[in-house]
Order: structure tokens, then C-alpha cells, then sequence
């Protein structure tokens, strides 16, 4: 027989009704996406390329934790950035011997676009490969979980994961803001002809500004398997809503894609928490609204019209 | 992971060995094999490729008075019906009567003209009850539906575990919102109060405690996940309970215990799946042995294998029993209104047969025992074993 279920305390709410409920899923939501959309803005405003392999990157830092925490047993921060060098020795290496020779041999943009779509397709096959099709997880970080009367459920893990993802995002612009590394990277985004001219090496600047692209997916990648887990068919649909991000916030723009994610992260947690009980419209109304904002605003919100 | 890319290699020569030896049966499949729901036909192809390759290790198999090396002809369909079509013709050109698959609704629907035009038997992993159902006859259901195994479950857990309430959560796609809208008819046809059948997720949903909230509220004393897949089903359950949820969790499709292990750990015990032949109150020393192979030959069990292990040992026995089937396919659904064999994956006198009298008005479906499973710390454990008609 079923076990007596204790009385609900508080107003007699369960998590997730209240408006509580909706901003702390809308906070955790908005950090992680905006993570993953940091990497691909990055890499576009870098080479103006549309990286469509960034979600498979992603799931590839993924099953890198995967193995070395959930499989090996090794700490977690060790697992963490082996995924972070993986992907940006990965990252460095699709750079420099695919999309560098393409980006020089041909002016169009459509032959960086379909090399990027041929890398995710790749990176499709050899995570089937290597890793297998199994749904994949590993143990949790940290136990428990955070009960504030019933107006707020989230677990420890989800907090400690999106203090982390926030903690990122700020060293991240930190760096680019405040190293030479990051200036020079900044140079190359706004003008890559005046960067050169100002004698910035334009080739090894691109190669780490994509490894770093590359490091940011996976480091989302190694913080949320230990919430989400990992398979290999996540790849596409994870990039589809970073692009939807970078598109909201403006393509190449670094806090555009920032609050992308944020945007995204509380449509998301506000359209599940009202829309619910109507079916699964949260996302026909997410994509409805992108339509009209982008019919308004077509560079997004921080975008240049210019490009 | 070594060992998958080592097994792949040995599969081929074994392949190339082995056809050099006997006259070679095609068997083909069509089904997804990467993308999200690359679990669910990877484990059919793997299931196939195994006992292909253990049959062909032993001389073959002998159908009338030729032995036959048999040879798996895949194709990914990519969880995509016009993909499922193209596949299909392919079987066609190359010859193939018999075909294991698609894994979906709309997949199975889709083939249903060119296997019909060209000859073709195919046992797809799909419930839509009008692929089964007079005037189709082409197609055998090679599972238990979730209409067949749904009210079982409900029933079983009125009964012993006293459940009134029952809450539906589905991804947002064909066969989970199908399989969701004939559950929630049975569970009310059963009795049961429906507090909740509304809520729905997007297929690449990753956080679920969102989406859960609405229905954790109603406090139901089941929540059952329509047509959940596998890499959904631990990120539900663990969602679930650590919004406090302390009541019941069942699903219609089968799943893996090492996934829901990593997944959900001790957060999914308790957690009611079907399953197949493989827990060991059941297993025969064939199915243990067709395990081990598995093994050897992938790296890694699927536990979904133990319901898609029957359907190419369906077609191969009912060829034997008579073998004008192989190039006449109605000769097959002739046999396939009698047929009987011993069922060599279970303990006991079970049987292969045929069966679909009471859901299709004919026999279209293979009888796979309807097995319900409870995962209890990190494995599953049969809850009870029923029948299909």
C-alpha cells in the first residue's frame, strides 16, 4: 500500500507554483544557457563563423567528465578540466587544420557554414563510436536538496551548478577584458584588418579565440552532466538554442549572448510554470515572440545592424 | 569503448567468414540508429548482429534442407518517415522479404505501400493499432503494446498498492502523446481518477523540474511517463522525487538498469518498467549465454535487448517450420496462424506464437511475455509476468 504522504506546510503550495519557484528556474535555466551560448558568440565574432558543431562539442566535454568522474573515479574538478583541455586542444585543432585553410581558400560564407555542419555530423558519428548510444550520468557532487517552505525547491546541486556557471561567466569576462590575451581577442572581433595592422597575430589569435569557444562548450558540458547526463543525441538540439540565444541577444556580441541566455532561461521557466496546463505551448510561444522581436530588431538586442 | 570499434571489426570478418560457407539469408532492419533515440534501434541492430553472428559461429541455420548463414542488413533511419521509406526500398532492391522495424509510429506507417508492394513482412516496434488491423497484413507487432501492458500495470497496482490517482507526462511527440491518450483511456476505463494528462515536454528538454512542478502538485499516487525513452526517463524520475514526490512511477517502454543506475541511483528504486526475459527468475541459459555474447561482441548490455532479442528468432523459426516463406511472404502469414515453438529465452514452457486476436482481429504480434519490472538498487526484479492475446 502507499506510504501516508505528510502534510504539506506553508500556504499549502508544492514548489514550482510560486513566483519563487519561477525566478530560481529561471535564474538556474538563464546561467547554464547563457554558457553555452557564450562559446558560440565568441567563435562568430571572432572568424564569423556559425559553429553548428558547438553542440556536439558540448556533449563531447559531457562524456569526457563522464569517463573520468562517473567512470574512473577521479575527482570531479579533475574531470572538469580534462573536458575544458580536451575541447581546447579539440577546438585548436579544428581551427587551425579545417575551418583556418577553408576561411583562406574561399570568401563565401556558406562554405564555413557547411564545413561546420559536416564537423557536427563527424562528431555525431564518433560519439556513437567511442562513447556508444546510451544515456550516460555520473554521481552527484553534492546531496541534498534546498526546501524554503514549499516556495522554493531546488536542489544543492543545481545551486552549487549555476553558482559555478555564473562564477564562469564572470572570469570569462574578466579575461577578455582585463588580459592581453582577451583585449586581443576583442581587437580581432571588431576589426580583424585593423587588429593585423596593429600587430596582432591574426592566425594565433583566431586558433585560441575558437579553443576558447571550444573550452567554454566544454565546461557547460562538465557542469551539467552532473545534472542533465549526457547522450550523444543532445549535440543538435543544443545548438539550435544557442543560436537562438546569440540571435536574441545579437550575434557576436559577448553580454548580448549573456542575457540571450537569461532571456531564454526565464521564457522557458515563466511560459512552464503558466502555460502548462494549455499543452506544450511554452515553446511555439518562445518562437512566436523571437519572430516578431526579430521582424522589429533583426541584429537582436545588442547587435550592430552592420553586422 | 576499445571493445565496440574491436567488436565491429571482428563482426565484419566474422561476416565474411562465415558467408563464405553456406548460402546467405538476408534479414533486414530498419530503424533509428543515432540522434536522441539512437537506444532504442541500436539495441535491435546489436540484438540481431548477436544472434546472427552466435548462429553462424554454429554452422548456421537450417530452414528445409538448406542451412543458411544469416546476414543483418541495416539502415538508420534516422527516427525521420522518409528516411523509413527510402530504407524499406532498399530491402526491396536487395531482395529482402523479412525486415525488423521501424522503431515509430509515423516510421512504421510510412513503409507500410513499399512493403506491401514489394513482399515485405516488417515487425516494427510501433502500437498504432491500424499497421495490424485488416486490411494491413504485412506488418507484426514484434512488442507488447502499451494499451496491452498499460491496464496490467494500473490494475496490479490498485490492487496491491492501492493506487486511486494517476498523473500522464509525455514528450511532445507522436507515439509518447498516442501512447499517453490510450493510457489515460484505460486508466479511466480501470477507475482510476486522471488528476493530470495535460503536461507535456519538448523532446530536448534537459531540466524537467519545471515541467514537473504543475504535476507534482496534484500529488498523484502514480505518475506514469508515457513513452518515455531512456535518456529521459532518470532525469524524470530524479526531477521528480526531489521535488518531494513520494508516490509511484511507472512507464509502458523498457528500460536500462546501468542508465537508470548512473542516472537516478536509489532515486529511481521502485520505479515500474516492462522488460523482457532477462532477470534471473526468467532467463533460460540461452538468454544468459545470448547476454554474455552481447557483451563480447558491444562492451555493454542493453537491457532494451531482452524484448528485441524475439523478433529475428521469430522469423527464422516460422521460416523453418515452413520454409516456402523465404521468397513468399504469404506463405509465412499462412504458417503464422498455427505456428508454435519452444521459447528458447525463458525457463520453462513458454512458447513462440503468434498472437493479436483480441487487440487486431488477427494474429499480427508476436507473443513476448509481458514482463513488469521494479528497479530496485541497481537492478530490476520481475514484479509479475502476464500474456498477451
Amino acid at each position: 500500500m502507499l506510504t501516508p504522504r505528510a502534510p504539506r506546510p506553508g500556504n499549502g503550495k508544492l514548489a514550482g507554483t510560486s513566483m519563487e519557484q519561477v525566478l530560481a528556474n529561471g535564474i538556474y535555466l538563464g546561467a547554464q544557457y547563457a554558457m553555452i551560448a557564450l562559446g558560440l558568440t565568441l567563435i562568430f565574432a571572432l572568424m564569423n563563423v556559425l559553429n553548428f558543431a558547438h553542440g556536439q562539442m558540448y556533449v563531447i566535454g559531457g562524456f569526457v567528465t563522464y569517463t573520468i568522474y562517473g567512470q574512473l573515479g577521479l575527482p570531479y574538478i579533475v574531470a572538469l578540466l580534462a573536458s575544458c583541455v580536451t575541447l581546447a586542444v579539440l577546438g585548436a585543432l579544428i581551427e587551425r587544420f579545417l575551418f583556418a585553410p577553408v576561411i583562406k581558400g574561399s570568401s563565401r560564407e556558406e562554405s564555413t557554414m557547411l564545413l561546420a555542419a559536416g564537423i557536427a555530423f563527424l562528431l555525431d558519428a564518433l560519439i556513437l563510436l567511442i562513447f556508444g548510444e546510451k544515456q550516460r550520468g555520473v554521481p552527484k557532487i553534492v546531496n541534498g536538496v534546498l526546501n524554503w517552505d514549499f516556495r522554493v525547491i531546488m536542489p544543492y546541486d543545481r545551486i552549487l551548478i549555476c553558482a559555478l556557471a555564473i562564477l564562469s561567466i564572470i572570469a570569462f569576462i574578466s579575461f577578455m577584458h582585463y588580459s592581453k590575451t582577451g583585449r586581443a581577442l576583442r581587437a580581432l572581433a571588431q576589426d580583424r584588418t585593423a587588429a593585423q595592422l596593429m600587430g596582432v597575430d591574426v592566425d594565433r589569435y583566431s586558433t585560441i579565440g575558437f579553443a576558447l569557444g571550444a573550452m567554454l562548450a566544454g565546461l557547460v558540458g562538465g557542469l551539467l552532466v552532473t545534472i542533465t547526463g549526457v547522450n550523444l543525441g543532445m549535440g543538435g538540439p543544443t545548438s539550435v538554442k544557442a543560436f537562438m540565444m546569440v540571435m536574441i541577444g545579437g550575434a557576436g556580441v559577448i553580454s548580448g549572448a549573456i542575457a540571450g541566455g537569461f532571456i531564454l532561461g526565464f521564457m522557458e521557466a515563466i511560459g512552464l510554470a503558466v502555460l502548462s496546463q494549455y499543452g506544450d505551448i511554452t515553446y511555439l510561444v518562445i518562437f512566436v515572440s523571437l519572430m516578431i522581436f526579430l521582424a522589429i530588431r533583426p541584429q537582436g538586442l545588442m547587435g550592430k545592424p552592420w553586422g | 569503448m576499445k571493445s565496440a570499434v574491436v567488436a565491429t571489426a571482428l563482426l565484419a570478418l566474422q561476416s565474411t567468414t562465415a558467408l563464405a560457407e553456406n548460402p546467405v539469408l538476408k534479414v533486414g532492419f530498419v530503424g533509428v540508429t543515432s540522434g536522441p533515440a539512437a537506444a532504442w534501434g541500436i539495441s535491435n541492430q546489436r540484438s540481431m548482429e548477436t544472434r546472427a553472428a552466435w548462429i553462424n559461429e554454429t554452422g548456421g541455420y537450417k530452414i528445409g534442407d538448406t542451412t543458411y548463414d544469416i546476414e543483418i542488413v541495416s539502415f538508420d533511419d534516422q527516427k525521420d518517415p522518409k528516411r523509413s521509406i527510402a530504407g524499406m526500398e532498399k530491402m526491396a532492391q536487395e531482395g529482402i522479404h523479412y525486415v525488423v522495424g521501424p522503431n515509430t509510429d509515423d516510421g512504421a506507417e510510412a513503409v507500410r505501400p513499399v512493403a506491401e508492394a514489394n513482399g515485405i513482412m516488417y515487425f516494427p516496434y510501433a502500437f498504432s493499432k491500424s499497421l495490424y488491423t485488416p486490411p494491413a497484413s504485412n506488418a507484426v507487432l514484434a512488442m507488447v503494446a502499451n494499451y496491452q501492458s498499460g491496464p496490467a500495470i494500473y490494475k496490479y497496482l490498485m490492487e496491491n498498492k492501492g493506487v486511486k490517482t494517476v498523473a500522464f507526462v509525455a514528450a511532445n511527440e507522436s507515439d509518447p502523446l498516442s501512447q499517453r491518450d490510450t493510457g489515460v483511456e484505460a486508466a479511466k476505463a480501470l477507475g482510476l481518477e486522471v488528476v493530470s494528462d495535460n503536461v507535456t515536454y519538448q523532446p530536448d528538454t534537459t531540466d524537467f523540474t519545471p515541467v514537473l512542478t504543475p504535476v507534482i502538485r496534484q500529488q498523484p499516487d502514480l505518475l506514469v511517463l508515457s513513452g518515455v525513452s531512456p535518456a529521459h526517463a532518470p532525469q524524470l524520475i530524479r526531477s521528480a522525487r526531489e521535488l518531494g514526490y513520494q508516490g509511484l512511477i511507472s512507464t509502458e517502454t523498457a528500460q536500462d538498469a546501468q542508465v537508470l543506475r548512473e542516472g537516478s541511483g536509489d532515486l529511481a528504486n521502485g520505479f515500474i518498467s516492462v522488460g523482457g526475459a532477462s532477470t534471473p527468475e526468467l532467463a533460460s541459459d540461452m538468454m544468459k549465454e545470448f547476454v554474455d555474447r552481447y557483451v563480447k561482441m558491444f562492451g555493454e548490455y542493453n537491457d532494451e535487448s531482452n524484448t528485441k532479442v524475439y523478433a529475428l528468432e521469430y522469423i527464422l523459426a516460422t521460416l523453418a517450420a515452413n520454409p516456402k516463406a523465404i521468397n513468399d511472404v504469404e506463405e509465412f502469414k499462412k504458417t503464422m496462424d498455427t505456428f508454435e515453438a519452444p521459447n528458447p529465452f525463458m525457463k520453462g514452457d513458454a512458447k513462440l506464437t503468434y498472437v493479436g486476436m483480441t487487440s487486431f482481429g488477427q494474429k499480427r504480434q508476436i507473443a513476448v511475455p509481458l514482463v513488469v519490472n521494479t528497479f530496485e538498487n541497481g537492478e530490476f526484479k520481475t514484479l509479475f509476468v502476464a500474456t498477451v492475446d
